[in-house]
């Protein structure tokens, strides 16, 4: 198995518009390899972490040193099913950290054992990788593993990264700037680099992906902790009603000598078994076998978008954030202007203009003349020329001197460039510029765009103004509904680019973010961070470079890209991997579905008690209060099927509910309430009722049992 | 639907009519008494006597040692009271009380519960019955009231410490709402009937030539503060069934309506003083959907009971003063377990199990439908807490309730809050019941005498006071137990409110968003209604069906 499919099931980095947030499907493979790992866990040295757990297993102890000494079907049954609701708990977290554990095991295999060119004074010598030190400089030449973390200091070389982003596509790697940060076990496929090791010895950044995704590192967050406290105090009032309950029940018994024994009620009150059993299905056992599942089936769901993130506690905190703040370029828009429109000025017809603004970017292989050529093609059907029908054509690059390109033939002299330019090289020769051509440029850079002008020159004619080029910023498909769903979900949205106001705000409004930050300094987004923070708020952005490093840190989400700068990676919470900035608003769609996976099978968890209560009670005690079988609703078949059906279905629904815990409840973005409506329908009444029709099916099956029945 | 069962619908109604009217400026002026600035000049007279800087903002720590201090001063200052009161001169001969009944009931009327082990005409004087017992009334009722507003500031201020000044709300809670209320409604009282005097015990002769005895006493001023406090614990024996402490059906009324009254409108108060008034509303819709459920609940028990003399006269009468009749009494009965009043005006013993059954539910809930003066509001507050936790999970953020988060801090104090009090009662009652001696005090055996002892357990460890009677409590181990079971049921959960407000008080506020969990719309309201019942139905659940249970079903 290669780690390219391990680390990135999609393939592809994801779409900016994926509605909802899927998870990895349980496998039965999974549940039958995760057994052992399940098995070894049921160890009390690790059990005690897990308080609620921690009381079945006591109890399943109790009930089968019960179940051997009087050996009946009821007492083995209920053993065994204690024992598998302990196995199926511990099951839910093997099954979950075995996710991890395949990853980490691929990662481990690319750390091979590579010898690293390091630089002395006096040369160079072979040291294994693990003895490199902070602030070592290495060679890496093509075809060299890069053996350590660290940043470029000389050269530049194209790196195929796919060991960790799972993109196979190379990445370029060069001193200086923003992409100058190399991680080890990477390899060089072109030219030379010198880089300075930035890692100390034993904690490179997959050292570190290898403790994430295995949850060595894992730490609880700050609400499992909460919740976890919650539980235990669930617990120890239902062992409280439990143990209180006896003197009562002996009191009762003793109150009406003249009553039989019954296998759940004696004269020295109810059965240890039965007592057990109805802790057992008191206390909060489905959420207390799924919580810690569902943290690390969480982080595991980022890893699987290729975000590692570097506490749970960050992917928490996505989920509360409630300011984004989002680059422009890459994230809003595409990366680069594209030609969106002709307007043609004075006689000129459209088709002509684009005529003359296609002929002048034939040669121009940046992405905004390819737009050019794209949207000729488009609105006027233009094919492209081919090479030999232009074998007399010059073409006339574009240079910052002249701020200008076009093309030469036949005569016909054809310019496109920048308003001021191209307007100068038209009134040298005194040519035409019709009056209103100042107006389109005005209303073009006012809307946010870049206004090129297109002129021609026919012979010796004086040259003349054709038209403009509308270029704009394109921005992604979908964006504006998905700052929509932001919006529901009170997210607010803030635009970070560096462009004048004036052109911010058009994007900002064509994209619907919420507010935008221009000419935008890293200070100023420090800043803005801080003063959203001041007021309480909590805030997510990404960033690639050096200069984002104190935001990126002063975020309570920072993402930093892959690509980007190690001072930037070092600063952020979470390294996105596929260096794609659109991926905060799944980082935050994750962490929202983390806490209502927790939430709701808490719920759900407690309302399943009240059906339980109603299976257990009237088995104990109807013998004694004859009344008391009123309460048994279900109509269950008799006091030993009862409480055996309680305790199987308690069992059952932590494995039927173990591919919700690591998938996740299901995600739509929307306000709330709309949210809270929805699952405590589903997991607050479903969990009411599910129990009823579940014990009821189950007790109808275990009638079947020989001594049961 | 028969005349009388109308008239109990029209009774109710025009009760709860009159709390919604006085929900606003009571609530209002409550919020007003504790967010002033000023000092009247004699609330000054009285911080300089004591020796106390009203000016000084406490910690939640300090604002609990003084909580602390001034009930632990008062139990012995009334125990010392309740010891000598034979020396005192009385109009009539009063023995002192007994070391285990003055501890007992010292500590009763200090936690607000009026749990009475003992008969008011014979065991006390008029001294200790005014001195001590009145003047608990007024300052347990204000505690109560202070260590709510306490946790109201947790929600209201934010990256502070503090909570305000213990002493300064304790003084205005009495001086400027309970003393003057109580003044008006004994005034009222008196014209109602109630006496007021201190005269000796007088011997008359009857029609039919028996002899009897009437007693005299302070009975209407303590009455009000008795009903207006959320007390309970009655001048007579007979408590509000005894014609000198509630004798008309509109003194009646009037009490039902002094119950309620304030534990509704703190909500009005809560809401104003965080600057959501929705808030508020919300927390008395909880209370009053709860409310209105089990005192129809009670009603309908009492009312369609099957044994047979019930069904010959139409209702459970047993039990029941005719002045009153089946469904005002059940309305009351309802009230005085919904609030921490514990005050009677008709026997629970003699309620069918069902009907008994509400009234045992009602204190379980913890009392906070609308539960006692203050305890109402912090009860149900932390309920909400809970609520907000599991509810706030639900829609994917951190939880926050009114812009504060909801953390470990703020879990671990509020899930000790709710671990306490059914701890306090189902162990006092399981050790009850596990003692052969304590049992033999059961009136009635089997599932009505278990009853019993849930009965005083719950009623003791909720502090509501209210007795099923039908148990001798006199004694010196129930006596000790349900003085601890008061104690513990009253400072451990205040010791977690304030612990709550501290922590609330010291973060800073989460601006509110389309993302934030509505807390004051119906979902909530009804999500909170539905934890609330549910937390307690899953505690309480055995014991009730072992006990009122075992024996309404059939």
């Amino acid at each position: 198995m290669s780690v390219t499919t391990l680390l990135s099931p999609m393939g592809q980095p994801s779409e900016p518009v994926s509605r909802s947030v899927g998870g990895g499907l349980l496998d039965p493979k999974m549940l039958l390899k995760a057994l052992p790992d399940a098995a070894r866990k049921l160890d009390p040295r690790t059990m005690y972490k897990n308080p609620v757990m921690f009381i079945v297993e006591v109890g399943s102890v109790y009930t089968t040193v019960v179940a051997v000494r009087d050996h009946t079907a009821f007492s083995i049954l209920i053993a065994i099913w204690l024992w598998l609701t302990v196995l199926f708990a511990n099951l839910a977290e093997a099954v979950a950290e075995g996710r991890g554990k395949a990853q980490a095991e691929a990662l481990r295999r690319t750390k091979t054992d590579t010898l690293a060119r390091r630089l002395t004074t006096t040369g160079e010598e072979l040291v294994p990788a693990p003895q490199l030190q902070q602030g070592d400089r290495v060679v890496c030449e093509a075809g060299d593993v890069i053996p350590g973390d660290g940043d470029v200091v000389e050269g530049v070389a194209s790196v195929d990264e796919s060991a960790i982003t799972g993109e196979s596509a190379p990445v370029i790697r060069e001193s200086g700037g923003d992409r100058s940060s190399v991680t080890g076990g990477t390899k060089v496929l072109s030219d030379r680099v010198v880089i300075e090791i930035t890692q100390k010895p034993g904690e490179s950044f997959i050292d570190r992906m290898i403790a994430l995704v295995e949850g060595a590192s894992r730490q609880k967050t700050p609400n499992e902790i909460a919740l976890n406290i919650l539980l235990a105090s669930l617990s120890i009032v239902f062992l409280l009603a439990t143990a209180t309950l006896q003197p009562l029940a002996i009191f009762s018994k003793a109150n009406q000598p003249g009553l039989p024994d019954t296998s759940a009620l004696g004269v020295h009150g109810v059965a240890g078994l039965v007592l057990v059993s109805l802790v057992v299905c008191l206390i909060p056992t489905t959420i207390g076998a799924l919580l810690s599942a569902i943290g690390i089936a969480g982080m595991d769901r980022l890893v699987q978008r290729n975000v590692l993130a570097m506490s749970g506690r960050a992917v928490e905190a996505a989920g509360d954030v409630n300011t984004l703040l989002l680059d422009k370029t890459g994230t809003i828009t595409l990366g680069n202007r594209q030609a969106s429109e002709f307007v043609p000025v004075g006689t000129t017809t459209p088709e002509a203009l684009a005529d003359a603004a296609q002929l002048s970017s034939l040669a121009d292989e940046t992405p905004e003349g390819r737009s050019v050529v794209v949207l000729a093609k488009a609105n006027f059907s233009l094919r492209e020329r081919a090479s030999g029908e232009l074998q007399h054509a010059v073409f006339v690059p574009f240079t910052a001197h002249t701020r200008m390109s076009g093309v030469d033939v036949d005569g016909r002299q054809v310019r496109k460039g920048a308003a001021a330019s191209v307007m100068a090289w038209v009134l040298e020769s005194s040519g035409v510029v019709p009056t209103e051509t100042a107006a389109v440029v005005d209303g073009i850079s006012a809307s946010g765009g870049t206004p090129l002008l297109v002129a021609e020159r026919n012979g010796d004619a004086p040259p003349q103004v054709l038209g403009v080029i509308h270029l704009k910023d394109v921005v992604k498909q979908g964006m504006r509904e998905r700052f929509d769903e932001m919006r529901r979900m009170g997210i607010r949205t803030v635009m970070i680019t560096g462009d004048n106001p004036l052109t911010a705000k058009a994007i900002a409004d064509e994209a619907g973010v919420d507010d935008f930050l221009a000419e935008a300094t890293p200070e100023m987004k420090m800043a803005l961070i801080k003063k959203e923070q001041e007021g309480g708020k909590l805030v997510a952005m990404t960033g690639d470079g050096t200069n984002d490093a104190p935001a990126l840190a002063q975020a309570d989400v920072g993402v930093a890209m892959n690509s980007g700068t190690s001072a930037a990676k070092e600063a952020g919470n979470m390294v996105e991997l596929d260096s794609n900035p659109t991926k905060l608003i799944e980082i935050v769609e994750i962490g929202k579905q983390l806490l209502i996976t927790r939430g709701s099978l808490t719920t759900f968890s407690i309302a399943n008690d009240v059906a339980k209560y109603f299976a257990i009670i009237p088995a104990m005690f109807a013998a004694v209060y004859p009344g008391l079988d009123k309460l048994n609703v279900m109509r269950l078949h008799s006091p030993q099927s009862a409480i055996l059906s309680a305790v199987i279905f308690n069992a059952l629904i932590i494995i039927a509910l173990i591919p919700l815990a690591l998938r996740g409840v299901r995600y739509t973005p929307s306000s709330a309430s709309a949210m809270l409506r929805r699952n405590i329908y589903i997991y607050g009444i479903g969990g009411l009722v599910a129990p009823f029709v579940g014990i009821k099916i189950i007790d109808l099956l275990v009638t079947f049992v020989p001594g049961i029945g | 639907m028969s005349a009388s069962t109308l008239a109990g619908v029209a009774f109710a109604a025009s009760i709860a009519v009159a709390v919604m009217a006085a929900y606003r400026p009571l609530g209002d002026y409550m919020a007003r008494i504790f967010t002033s600035t000023h000092h009247t000049r004699i609330e000054k007279a009285v911080y300089k006597t004591v020796g106390i800087d009203p000016d000084a903002d406490q910690t939640w720590g300090t604002y609990l040692r003084s909580v602390l201090a001034f009930s632990g001063v008062s139990v012995l200052a009334l125990y010392g009271l309740l010891r000598v009161q034979s020396h005192l001169g009385h109009p009539y001969a009063v023995p002192a009380m007994g070391p285990s009944q003055s501890f007992n009931t010292a500590v009763s009327f200090v936690t607000n519960t009026n749990w009475q082990s003992y008969s008011g005409e014979s065991a006390l004087g008029y001294t200790a019955q005014a001195v001590g017992l009145a003047v608990q009334n007024f300052l347990s009722a204000a505690v109560g009231i202070a260590v709510a507003i306490a946790l109201v500031r947790g929600f209201q201020r934010s990256r502070t410490e503090r909570l305000g000044n213990f002493w300064v709300d304790l003084v205005r809670c009495t001086l400027r709402l309970l003393l003057p209320l109580s003044f008006l409604i004994a005034v009222v009282f008196v014209a109602a009937g109630e006496i007021q005097n201190l005269h000796a015990y007088r011997s008359a002769t009857g029609l039919a030539g028996g002899s009897q005895t009437i007693p005299g006493g302070p009975v209407a001023s303590q009455e009000a503060i008795k009903q207006l406090g959320t007390n309970g614990g009655g001048f007579f024996n007979a408590n509000s069934a005894h014609p000198f402490e509630n004798p008309t059906v509109w003194t009646n009324w009037i009490a039902i309506f002094l119950e309620i009254v304030i534990p509704f409108s703190l909500c009005r108060t809560f809401g104003k003083m965080v600057g959501d008034k929705r808030q508020g509303l919300a927390i008395a819709a909880v209370m009053g959907l709860l409310l209105v459920t089990t005192t129809g609940l009670l009603v309908g028990a009492q009312l369609a009971h099957h044994g047979t003399v019930p069904t010959a006269i139409g209702s459970a009468s047993e039990g029941v003063e005719t002045r009153f009749g089946v469904p005002d009494s059940s309305v009351f009965a309802s009230t005085t377990t919904a609030t921490s009043t514990g005050a009677v005006n008709s026997f629970h013993d003699s309620y069918t199990s069902l009907g008994g059954a509400v009234t045992l539910f009602n204190m379980m809930l913890g009392e906070v439908a609308p539960g006692g003066t203050g305890s109402g509001l912090y009860g149900m507050l932390v309920l909400a807490v809970l609520s907000v936790f599991i509810a706030g999970l639900m829609v994917g953020r951190t939880p926050e309730y009114l812009g504060k988060k909801i953390g470990r801090r703020e879990v671990t104090f509020a899930s000790l809050y709710i671990l306490a009090t059914p701890a306090i009662v189902l162990i006092g009652t399981a050790v009850a019941m596990a003692l052969p001696g304590e049992r033999a005090s059961m009136l009635n055996s089997g599932a009505h005498g278990m009853s019993e002892v849930l009965y005083a357990f719950t009623s003791a460890g909720n502090n509501n006071g209210s007795a099923f009677a039908g148990i001798s409590v006199n004694t010196t181990w129930y006596n000790t137990a349900l003085g601890l079971a008061m104690m513990l049921g009253r400072f451990l959960p205040m010791v977690f409110v304030l612990g709550l407000a501290g922590s609330l008080a010291r973060q800073h506020p989460v601006p509110a968003s389309d993302g934030t969990l509505p807390t004051h719309r119906l979902l909530f309201i009804g999500f909170l209604t539905g934890v609330t019942v549910i937390v307690v139905a899953l505690t309480y659940f055995p014991a009730l069906a072992l006990g009122p249970l075992a024996e309404g079903l059939h």
